[in-house]
């Protein structure tokens, strides 16, 4: 009777260098990539405002940093206001239908339908009626609230039946089984929908930011993106994308973190390389 | 002895029926369930052993028949005491977590839930695993988490469903040594669901046999060993003979079905 799974030494060696080959190979590649297009610029002697080379976008973003810096700022800042509201809103949703069923039936189709809409097509009537950065946070909030909404609503439905029928043999009121059963076995579902919703909600700021384009006050990344190509910025316009591309892969891991954190001691989907 | 013979059962069903959509699960099954006794009810896969224990607890409603408690009214919440097939984890809460949810469901101060706890994880013997997870839990450790967290709120009756059916023989024994000790020392009432012969002979007091579906009482085979009963009565003249009795009755239910 262990109480730690055990593991034979060989396959734990294993595990291992697995580990160090799942970061290594995708350095190397980085790498390889990244000499490829610094070689192909400079042999073919293509122009910065064709393409500029690596280390150009590079000093271009230490040299640009005042602007891009405030602009990721601002981006990032839509970006978790988008993703707080996403959660809030998506689990309390699902709370809600798992409640009443009436609710849900009332609502649910059009919560997909919000989904299924293209929001690059609703940017521009949002932006009609509301101020470009509440426009800008709407849109952002509508491609993230649903995968919130749906894992939840998963989650909450998806209960060991017998653990049902033991809060029942207790008398558990509505409220006791929301809390002490539902909530916690919809939680693995939840934090799947929130790392999706992370992820969208960064898609969403930039899409409606640059569907607000020089209309909106644009100050975020997309905006910067966006200008930078009118006026033949190519390196700064690289720069901006490198730094949306690194904050994308920041609130990733960020969110992944957070979900192992919750659930490392009881989930099976935070369990180390046992697999 | 027969246990609780002279005094009124706790639970009488009366001519019971229970149908779900166009399946007769239970047909006319009358059992009653006597103070402080080990009864199994033994029967096929199917012929509602299960579905009469849930009537028992108030899961499920009968379709036709009666249900008698005997001081006229249901048990109070935290009264009975339910075990699964599965042991039904919550996997988020630790060892103690679990089998503290009745005593929180019921709204128990922390002090007197604590102490129960406690008392009910000694008595499975995980005192040292209270702070342990489902998932690090083997499958026997889970179920006697389970079998704790029924005992928690001391239930009179104490309702277990195939408990042991998914685990491996050795865990099978020595879980059901601890049962029977655990019954004798709280003075409990049991009413065990199995599909084993020797599981319900080595247990029970009391075997009642079922047909298949729909299932009726068969027959009502008194096993009148004496407790405390261990390894030495599974290896005795008199064990084989009962479980010989029993597997003859059982075979004798599925036949009258067959014919």
């Amino acid at each position: 009777m262990s109480v730690e799974p055990s593991m034979t030494p060989e396959a734990r060696e294993r595990g291992r260098r697995d580990t160090i080959l799942r970061v290594v190979l995708p350095v190397v590649v980085l790498a390889l990539v990244v000499l490829a297009w610094d070689s192909a610029v400079r042999l073919t002697n293509t122009p910065a405002y064709k393409v500029p080379g690596p280390g150009l976008v590079l000093t271009t973003l230490i040299s640009d940093w005042p602007i891009l810096g405030a602009s990721l700022v601002v981006t990032l800042m839509i970006t978790f206001e988008a993703l707080g509201l996403a959660i809030l809103g998506g689990v309390a949703l699902a709370i809600l239908f798992s409640q009443s069923r009436l609710v849900e039936y009332s609502l649910y189709p059009y919560a997909v339908i919000l989904q299924v809409t293209p929001v690059i097509a609703i940017a521009p009537v949002l932006l009609i009626y509301l101020p470009s950065e509440a426009a800008v946070l709407a849109c952002a909030w509508i491609v993230a609230f649903f995968p919130v909404l749906a894992n939840t609503a998963l989650g909450l439905a998806s209960v060991d039946r017998n653990l049902i029928d033991l809060f029942a043999l207790y008398g558990a009121s509505r409220g006791q089984v929301l809390v002490h059963l539902r909530l916690p076995a919809a939680l693995p579902s939840m934090l799947t929908g929130v790392r999706i919703a992370g992820g969208l909600s960064l898609i969403g700021a930039v899409v409606a930011e640059i569907a607000a384009g020089s209309a909106g006050a644009g100050s975020g990344l997309a905006y910067r993106i966006a200008e930078s190509g009118y006026r033949l910025m190519i390196p700064r316009m690289f720069a901006a994308l490198l730094l949306l591309s690194l904050a994308g892969i920041a609130i990733f891991f960020l969110l992944s973190l957070l979900s192992h954190l919750v659930l490392r001691r009881w989930h099976e989907s935070a369990l180390s390389p046992e697999r | 002895m027969p246990f609780g013979a002279d005094a009124a059962p706790i639970v009488t069903l009366r001519l019971v029926g229970k149908a779900f959509a166009a399946v007769m699960a239970l047909d006319r099954f009358d059992f009653a369930v006597r103070e402080r006794e080990f009864v199994s009810l033994l029967g096929p896969s199917g012929c509602g052993k299960s579905t009469a224990l849930r009537l028992i607890a108030g899961l499920a409603a009968p379709t036709s028949g009666s249900i008698e408690w005997r001081d006229g009214r249901k048990p109070a919440r935290g009264a009975l005491g339910f075990v699964f097939q599965e042991p039904t984890l919550m996997q988020w809460a630790s060892v103690a977590g679990n089998v503290e949810l009745p005593l929180k469901l019921l709204r128990l101060d922390r002090v007197t839930a604590d102490e129960r706890v406690t008392t009910a994880l000694a008595g499975v013997g995980l005192t040292e695993f209270a702070g342990a997870y489902p998932r690090e839990l083997s499958g026997g450790m889970k179920m006697r988490v389970s079998i704790a967290r029924a005992l928690a709120t001391a239930p009179q009756l104490l309702l277990m469903d195939e408990p042991f059916a998914a685990l491996d023989e050795i865990t099978r024994f020595r879980l059901a040594n601890d049962l029977l000790r655990l019954w004798q020392a709280l003075g409990k009432t049991v009413v065990f669901v199995t599909h084993s012969v020797f599981e319900s002979v080595f247990l029970s007091n009391r075997i009642v046999v079922m047909t298949p579906r729909p299932g009726r009482v068969f027959a009502e085979i008194p096993i009148d060993a004496p407790y405390p009963r261990d390894e030495s009565f599974r290896t005795s003249p008199e064990y084989a003979g009962s479980c010989r009795r029993v597997s003859q009755a059982l075979a004798q239910a599925m036949a009258e079905r067959a014919a």
